[in-house]
């Protein structure tokens, strides 16, 4: 696994040599800094944390001051452990766009923009319940049965219902990449990528 | 923004054309590519409207072909466009014309745009 932490910064498109139009997502990526290496004799397992963004001294608690001390960096804002990490770094090293290649294929994971509170045909494409006219009416979102009747006498654990829905950890596999403008940290990314503008992301694979 | 304004810029291909405008009659000579061979092929008709800013801004031509209407949108970037001519300059009060999609024949057409021209140039 090799891994980036990124600011989604918006989309925009690219041609490929076909002429054909392709949508990508521009990710402000790095320069992260190894904040801390986890090893199998220590921690049981190998990781690599990877840090992004940072935070004034004020803003942060000593515990966070001396944590990222020991890296010999500010405080950062976002702190992400990345397992079995295929590039041996120190801690307090960089990492920065050119670990990806362009045309590689990898998966960037967000969170998801927040929805609020939605009915089950948004929340989990429900068709709704009847017809529009023969003097229906009120029912067209409706979620219909919620179960059986008097066996069980209770509506089964699971059942989908409305709900809060979004902000969910949504990984999108298979994207490529498309160009790195390695001078800006931006890496461009086929297709689009979860969560708002200015959220965080990484970029693994 | 400045972010993509950024991106917008390394990506452009500097690509000249004739300056034109919604009204505009054009010419866009595009390449296609069949199998292996690579010919071009001319679409004329008029600018209905230019969209967008920076590498994926685009314009649509609208023609009549057999009297069905046709429009197609090029960007501006497309690496397949080959060149644009600019044939007539309509006389328009509109950016985006898409009152022409509701008419035909006579009414469909659009007035020319006659410019002055310096007495060298008449000649």
């Amino acid at each position: 696994m090799k891994g980036i932490i990124g600011k989604k910064i918006g989309m925009t498109s690219i041609f490929d040599p076909t002429g054909k139009q392709i949508a990508c997502t521009i990710i402000e990526a790095g320069p992260c800094v190894v904040t801390q290496v986890k090893t199998t004799a220590n921690d049981g397992y190998d990781a690599l944390q990877l840090s992004f963004g940072d935070k004034k001294e004020k803003h942060s608690t000593k515990s966070e001051v001396n944590h990222f001390a020991k890296a010999q960096t500010a405080p950062k804002r976002f702190s992400k452990e990345f397992r079995n990490f295929s590039i041996e770094k120190n801690i307090g090293e960089t990492i920065t766009t050119d670990i990806f290649a362009e045309g590689e294929k990898v998966e960037v994971v967000g969170t998801t923009k927040g929805k609020g509170f939605q009915g089950v045909v948004k929340r989990h494409g429900f068709a709704g319940v009847g017809q529009q006219s023969h003097g229906q009416h009120d029912r067209q979102r409706a979620p219909g049965s919620l179960g059986n009747s008097s066996d069980a006498s209770r509506v089964m654990k699971g059942v989908r219902m409305a709900g809060r829905m979004g902000t969910d950890r949504v990984k999108m596999k298979g994207l490529k990449i498309v160009k790195v403008f390695a001078e800006k940290n931006y890496i461009l990314v086929s297709g689009s990528v979860p969560g708002h503008i200015g959220s965080i992301v990484l970029i693994q694979k | 923004m400045n972010a993509i304004a950024f991106v917008h810029e390394q990506l452009s291909t500097k690509k000249e054309f004739p300056a034109f405008k919604a009204g505009d009659n054009i010419t866009v000579n595009y390449k296609i590519i069949e199998g292996n061979k690579e010919r071009i092929q001319s679409f004329k008709g008029d600018v209905i409207k230019k969209q967008g800013s920076g590498f994926t801004a685009s314009f649509t031509v609208r023609k009549i072909s057999d009297g069905v209407g046709v429009e197609r949108v090029f960007p501006f970037a497309s690496p397949n466009i080959d060149s644009v001519v600019l044939n007539k300059t309509g006389a328009v009060r509109r950016a985006k014309l898409f009152y022409q999609r509701s008419r035909s024949g006579k009414s469909a057409r659009i007035r020319e745009k006659r410019m002055a021209v310096s007495s060298e140039k008449a000649k």
